[in-house]
């Protein structure tokens, strides 16, 4: 488990299930979100299928780049923070097996106004998914396996 | 004076090698670097990184880099 925090972002990798809820609740807790400047969160968290392209998975194995990868996630993060009048933003990633129904990933992004939370969360999870060094391989139920040749568009 | 290639995911297995290490002699930037070692021109859909961070085909190595090559990215 990486962990890397830098005032009001954080970013995290995790090689065994994690819980979204459990997670932002901390974060809050930790980044002091309950000061009153803070007036909209913005979540999104995204669950492992058990069905790709047409077929039936039964397990998935995220490889990434160590330290390539955090760097990435920390650059997105902080980018939120430029762009927008963002107060706070956390990103969660798992990587190793993961099974249907595991969370993958949880971005968040907190401001005083709904737009610039909701702006910078779909920033976090878009960039995440262009530039952030993870593969996916899945395992079909037929037995095979494969390499996810490109993320879907939306 | 050495530079360490590095491959991720499918890529890794169609080179059949996580790791390969070049002269720097060699190659001058990642693009001829890729050249030296596979042969032919870089593919386009082949990412590359040094020392961690994105770089075009040109970018110009430094004894003790580290470039990575993978292939599009699916996280998310």
């Amino acid at each position: 488990m990486t962990r890397i925090q830098h005032g009001r972002t954080l970013v995290r990798l995790e090689e065994t299930h994690f819980e979204p809820w459990s997670e932002l609740a901390a974060f809050e807790r930790a980044a002091a979100l309950d000061d009153g400047k803070t007036g909209a969160a913005s979540v999104f968290v995204g669950t492992m299928r058990d069905f790709n392209a047409g077929d039936d998975v039964e397990q998935l194995f995220l490889e990434h780049y160590p330290g390539m990868t955090e760097r990435e996630l920390e650059h997105i993060a902080a980018e939120a923070l430029e762009r927008w009048p963002v107060n706070a933003a956390l990103i969660v990633h798992r990587v190793g097996l993961i099974r249907p129904g595991d969370p993958i990933v949880l971005t968040a992004a907190w401001s005083a106004h709904r737009g610039a939370a909701f702006e910078a969360c779909r920033h976090l999870i878009e960039a995440l998914k262009h530039r952030a060094p993870f593969w996916k391989r899945e395992d079909l139920r037929d037995g095979s396996q494969r390499w996810v040749a490109e993320n879907t568009p939306a | 004076m050495s530079i360490t290639i590095r491959y991720f995911a499918s890529l890794r297995e169609q080179v059949g090698r996580g790791e390969d290490i070049l002269d720097a002699g060699d190659a001058t930037t990642v693009g001829e670097a890729w050249k030296h070692l596979h042969g032919a021109d870089m593919p386009p859909r082949v990412l590359a990184a040094v020392n961690q961070e994105y770089v075009a085909g040109d970018h110009v190595l430094a004894d003790g880099d580290e470039v990575a090559f993978f292939p599009p990215v699916t996280g998310g």
